[in-house]
């Protein structure tokens, strides 16, 4: 029985395991979905009252209760929502009148560029410091890591740019402290006015994802395997470098990926604070004005790519169990 | 009970001494505030806005020309207390809803299980957002909403916990005598699960200072002509660019709160004393 299991291939193996946990990601997304809905879309109240104001006469209110779908039953209204957003055209912003599809493709490659450069340069970050407060745990580098990190993660964004804005633009005049639309200016001029925004992000993002990485090597180093590599001579940096390291990536990697969930909170506030013109800082001009599809529409989004992180760690964390991959 | 306080203050390490001081801090900010500020948080005091700080206005005007110290002292109580309110109602209701769904078991704990699931799989300044867009922001529903949005973690949390304890001796010995949920959630399992959940109750503290001070900035959350620390972040982003007091002293007035209690929680963290 053992030997038959052990005979099939591995990834006939892993295979069930990350099509499950795809499938579980679906479902959830799912439920998201109904719960976002719910909240947005059927609590608030009566949309055609509140967009046509307090003086519309009654038949113009249901004229456009009618036009707009909303004298129908609530599930027939959720499925036609969730059809809409699945096949990629949720309808027409209330403000600006457009299809909300295009101002979201207008602004979703600004944010998807702050936030890939911000993930690079923080992952790079968070590795050196983990690694480094993980091999000199207890001692004096990282307990200043530790509190440096642990003051980092409970510090407010706007601190972060604000500080940032005031040391880089406003005192040393090296930086912009608005960024421009990226179409409007030279490449040279976009990185530069790019540096204040993904700076102030690294930091939100790094304190979190250093931690973590540190707390996987560590429970790599204090395994026995490097006991027995010490003991044979190996010298140190060998060990973390060839011994732990290939072990501690699954938890790293799973790590960085929850840690950069982190990303949509700070992109909330940075992209605010820098003017920059993102997917976060539509949200929030859409919460204003209440502007109810683009708002689900911008919610969706990050809510699909926030379960697209965690399906990712997850999977990694099976890719990289040796028993199921043996 | 005060000697062991002081046995565990002893033990403490400078940073969760540091924290302690700065929470305490805070709280009495919060409780007193109004009453020692030199100014109503509304006067005008001086015709130069984003004046610096100088002996008569310690931490200079604002905008308007309004005292930035006075203006901090009062909106402490809303960041201080508002978080406090929703840090408790959040591990209120997910830890009740915890222990109903761990003694209980079955389909309870199922649908519960699940629904918390879903609930935490919305980042928690995206669902902030849907929440404020679908119902507004008065300080009664920004307590709530926040409330809402940490009950899922504190659920997780505490429902691990109970679980664990469910299956030990004692809680079995109170099943067989035939005590119901009520008792065995309350005398059995809630004293032996206390201490985790303040260090939770403490992490989601600092978890709604944040949210609450972000939704302020973003203009979503506590709204004019009330102001806590978040809105006084806000209402003076035009000093930015000369550098102005106004700007920069309510933003580290709120990490310092923020890292304070991060600090504190950490040192009271079992084993972390050396």
């Amino acid at each position: 029985m053992a030997r038959s299991e052990n005979s099939r291939p591995a990834w006939l193996r892993i295979a069930p395991l990350i099509l499950y946990r795809f499938a579980s990601s679906l479902l959830t997304l799912f439920l998201v979905s109904a719960v976002v809905f719910t909240i947005s879309g059927l609590l608030p109240g009566d949309a055609a009252q509140e967009l046509l104001g307090q003086s519309a006469t009654p038949e113009q209110i249901a004229a456009l209760r009618h036009e707009m779908g909303l004298d129908r039953s609530a599930p027939v209204r959720y499925f036609d929502w969730l059809t809409s957003i699945v096949t990629g055209d949720p309808g027409v912003s209330y403000v600006a009148n457009m299809p909300v599809r295009d101002i979201i493709a207008q602004r979703l490659p600004n944010t998807l560029v702050l936030a890939g450069i911000t993930a690079v340069i923080s992952v790079i970050l968070a590795l050196v410091i983990g690694i480094v407060s993980a091999i000199n745990r207890g001692g004096k580098i990282d307990r200043v890591l530790n509190i440096v990190t642990l003051s980092l993660v409970a510090t407010p964004e706007f601190l972060v740019a604000t500080l940032g804005v005031l040391i880089f633009s406003v005192k040393l005049l090296w930086l912009p402290s608005i960024s421009l639309a990226p179409d409007e200016a030279s490449w040279t001029e976009t990185l530069r006015s790019l540096a204040l925004p993904v700076l102030s992000l690294t930091f939100v993002v790094v304190a979190q994802m250093a931690r973590m990485t540190r707390a996987a090597v560590v429970d790599q180093l204090e395994r026995p395997y490097v006991e027995m590599a010490r003991l044979k001579g190996v010298p140190f940096r060998r060990i973390v470098l060839f011994h732990v390291m290939p072990n501690a990536i699954g938890p790293v990697v799973n790590a960085m990926a929850l840690s950069l969930s982190y990303l949509m909170g700070g992109a909330l506030i940075v992209e605010t604070i820098f003017n920059y013109p993102g997917l976060a800082s539509l949200m929030v001009n859409a919460v204003t004005s209440r502007d109810m599809p683009l708002l689900q529409s911008c919610a969706m989004i990050f809510c699909g790519v926030y379960l697209a992180m965690m399906l990712v760690a997850d999977v990694i964390a099976i890719l990289a169990n040796p028993r199921l991959r043996a | 009970m005060t000697g062991r306080i002081f046995a565990a203050l002893r033990t403490l390490p400078a940073s969760g001494r540091i924290g302690l001081a700065l929470v305490i801090l805070w709280l009495l900010i919060a409780a007193l505030g109004p009453v020692i500020a030199p100014h109503s948080p509304g006067a005008f005091v001086d015709e130069s806005v984003f004046s610096g700080m100088s002996r008569e206005l310690w931490l200079g005007t604002d905008y308007l020309g309004r005292d930035v110290l006075s203006r901090l002292l009062w909106g402490a109580r809303y960041t201080v207390f508002l978080a406090l309110g929703a840090a408790m109602l959040a591990v209120v209701t997910g830890t009740s809803l915890a222990l109903v769904a761990a003694i209980r078991g079955g389909w309870i704990d199922e649908v519960l299980s699940r629904s918390m699931d879903t609930l935490t799989s919305i980042p928690s300044k995206i669902f902030a957002l849907v929440l404020v867009a679908a119902f507004g922001s008065s300080l009664v529903l920004l307590l709530v909403i926040m409330a809402v949005i940490y009950v899922p973690g504190n659920f997780r949390i505490a429902r691990a916990l109970a679980v664990n304890l469910i299956s030990l001796d004692f809680v079995q010995v109170a099943r067989a005598r035939g005590e119901g949920t009520a008792y065995i959630a309350w005398r059995e399992i809630l004293p032996n699960m206390i201490h985790p959940l303040m260090a939770d109750m403490g992490l989601r503290f600092v978890f709604v200072v944040l949210l609450l001070s972000g939704l302020s900035f973003l203009g979503l959350g506590v709204q004019p002509p009330l102001a806590d620390l978040g809105s006084l972040v806000r209402e003076n982003i035009s000093g930015l660019s000369e550098g102005a007091s106004a700007i920069i002293v309510p933003a580290i007035a709120i990490a310092t709160l923020t890292v304070g209690a991060n600090l504190l929680i950490d040192a009271l963290k079992p084993g972390a004393r050396s």
